[in-house]
């Protein structure tokens, strides 16, 4: 799904050039469902970025879905963006003055699919993650969780292959959080990749495989039955 | 572009920032309601100028015979020049520049008009048919002055309502016999002279041959009333005067720059010149009703950057999620035509309003018989005019929305979805 080689990505700041990552590759098949994790500085933000289309490199290849990604304009990207990725976000992002299933059904408005059919597909997807009676309350009406489940939902409704989720419990607490797991967890069992950034150790042992990024490049990953270990290792650490 | 969705978006926004988006609006508002007092001011100026200019046809042109200021070709100065028919009948037939003439011999002394027991003194002129057209005299009961009259030497008038009014009262004065130094003259009609103060229905009209025969003026003419061609600039007006003095001098033996032998007026000139001053009015006006424009379109400008500010997070969901440059542009491009165009118009609205009052009371003023003298008519903005604005006005919330629009349609999205 995922193939990227070789890739290189520096920031201007004023005179200085910032190498965030220098040469980094990274294959996630089909399916997965992977967290990346790094400290700060680490390149993980750079590379969520790059992975969602949000932001351009400087050097190697990256392949989404047998698709070269590469030097897009504006237009392009957001079409793509639209077609193949669903985001989630830390805070939610959702645009204030819509109600929930407004909110859901926007990723539909730039596939120019009439009013009536969106926000009847953003009903059903709402439904599924079961905030149906919510369907017409503004985000400020809303607690957390729900907020992140319609932003589950709006990452779904355009039936993307790939979820990218930045910090998806970051503002939750630990309760809701698992709930969001399991919702996330759900959906790569219906055969979604799904891609999780978090500096969390007990959210990244839910997922299926873990990369720590380190300078800019892959330090350690760490599979399925490697987890059981992995958890033992954060306990004791 | 044109859904609901993107109403319910600018909508929403305005409902946020109600009183900025209501100072906003007020400016370009303002400017708009400047712009059309200015130009219904312009108009009703020029209206008023042109109104005076229409109590005659504006391509007139006058002829009067005097003394000789200036020796000329051996001849002293001091003579006097005098006109004759013949001077008509070259007039007449001199070239395609000279349209209408009418001559006119004045009466000597006081005339006196009696019709029964009822008497006044008025004044008589005579003239050709012609002069009711080119004096834009409107007819209103019988008929003016025509070439039969004239060939006959019939002592038939044609009286002003003032006159009608003085001696025949309510009586209907066609056919009835007036006297003039005791020499009936039949009434064949009445004239009202638009545009002309009341005492100038004071005059009423004979024709030219029969003054000469009546009151000894055998074939001699004091003054000449002459329409030209209609030209576009006071230079070719001017070009006419002249050619026409040079003619007469040459009969006559005067020196055509000699302003005593023969007095000239050409009304056409002095009316292209006018209007070229209300052209420059107008243009000024443009120039300060669009300064004032530019000034609330600037205000639009700043606020719509301060929106795209605000927004910057919103607008960086929607790219995340695939809005295309375009359509964040459309967003912030129709808000900023939405809040210009519609505080334009009613700025608009406002503004021809005003004017449209100002007119019902100069209207008023004018039908009831006191106005006749002023110079402000009709100050209203015509229909072109405010079409103009209101695509000056959706153009300029374009431009005020580009700027903006250009910032949002660059947000990143990466810098506008960080956690901070």
């Amino acid at each position: 799904m995922i193939q990227i080689k070789d890739l290189h990505k520096s920031y201007e700041m004023g005179h200085n050039s910032l190498h965030v990552l220098k040469g980094l590759h990274l294959d996630i098949e089909k399916g997965e469902f992977v967290s990346i994790m790094g400290s700060s500085g680490s390149g993980k933000s750079t590379l969520l970025n790059i992975l969602g289309i949000l932001d351009d490199y400087d050097r190697g290849t990256y392949y989404l879905g047998g698709k070269l990604i590469q030097g897009l304009n504006e237009t392009k990207a957001a079409l793509t963006r639209n077609e193949m990725i669903g985001f989630i976000f830390q805070s939610f992002n959702l645009i204030s003055f819509k109600n929930a299933m407004e909110n859901v059904a926007l990723p539909l408005y730039y596939q120019k699919i009439s009013r009536k059919k969106r926000n009847q597909i953003a009903l059903e997807y709402l439904d599924r993650l079961g905030l149906k009676e919510w369907a017409h309350h503004l985000p400020s009406e809303l607690s957390g969780g729900q907020k992140q489940r319609v932003a589950i939902a709006r990452a779904l409704i355009s039936q993307p292959q790939i979820i990218l989720a930045d910090e998806p419990t970051g503002a939750l607490d630990s309760a809701t959080s698992l709930e969001v797991m399991e919702i996330l967890k759900e959906i790569n069992d219906q055969g979604k990749t799904v891609i999780i950034v978090t500096h969390e150790h007990d959210i990244a042992a839910m997922t299926k495989k873990i990369i720590k990024l380190k300078d800019g490049v892959i330090g350690e990953v760490i599979k399925n039955g490697e987890l059981q270990a992995f958890k033992d290792r954060v306990r004791t650490e | 572009m044109f859904d609901i969705d993107v109403w319910q978006e600018i909508f929403a926004t305005i409902k946020k920032n109600k009183l900025r988006t209501f100072l906003t609006g007020f400016s370009v508002a303002w400017g708009i309601f400047m712009l059309m007092i200015l130009l219904g001011s312009g108009n009703g100026l020029q209206n008023g100028v042109r109104t005076q200019f229409a109590s005659n046809s504006v391509n007139m042109m006058w002829l009067w015979a005097g003394e000789t200021s200036m020796p000329y070709q051996g001849l002293k100065e001091g003579r006097s020049i005098k006109f004759n028919n013949a001077d008509y009948a070259f007039l007449k037939g001199m070239n395609q520049d000279l349209q209408q003439v009418s001559s006119r011999y004045y009466l000597p002394g006081n005339i006196v008009y009696t019709y029964k027991n009822e008497y006044g003194s008025f004044e008589t002129s005579s003239c050709h048919p012609s002069l009711q057209s080119m004096g834009n005299m409107s007819v209103t009961a019988g008929r003016f002055i025509n070439d039969l009259d004239l060939n006959d030497y019939r002592k038939v008038i044609v009286i002003g309502d003032n006159v009608r009014l003085a001696l025949f009262k309510d009586a209907d004065p066609l056919g009835e016999y007036i006297n003039l130094n005791n020499v009936p003259f039949k009434v064949v009609g009445v004239i009202h002279d638009k545009g002309r103060r009341n005492d100038d229905e004071r005059t009423s009209y004979i024709p030219i041959s029969t003054a000469q025969r009546i009151f000894n003026g055998a074939d001699r003419v004091h003054t000449f009333a002459v329409t030209t061609k209609v030209v576009t600039t006071a230079e070719e007006a001017d070009s006419i005067t002249a050619d026409v003095r040079k003619a007469m001098a040459l009969r006559h033996n005067f020196d055509p720059k000699d302003k005593r032998a023969m007095g000239s007026f050409n009304l056409l000139a002095m009316y292209i010149r006018t209007m070229k001053i209300f052209q420059a009015i107008k243009i000024f006006v443009w120039i300060i009703g669009i300064g004032t424009l530019i000034a609330g379109i600037v205000g639009v400008s700043n606020i719509m950057l301060i929106l795209v500010k605000e927004r910057t997070r919103e607008i960086g969901i929607r790219k995340a999620i695939g809005a295309t440059p375009g359509s964040v542009i459309g967003l912030v491009l129709l808000e900023s035509i939405l809040i210009t165009t519609v505080a334009g118009y009613i700025g608009l609205i406002f503004g021809i309003g005003l004017m449209e009052g100002v007119n019902y009371g100069l209207e008023k003023a004018v039908g009831s018989g006191g106005g006749d003298n002023i110079f402000f008519r009709n100050p209203t903005v015509d229909f072109t005019t405010a079409i103009t604005a209101m695509v000056i006005l959706i153009v300029s919330g374009a431009l005020a929305g580009y700027l903006p629009a250009r910032k949002a349609a660059n947000v990143k999205p990466i810098e506008a979805l960080r956690n901070d």
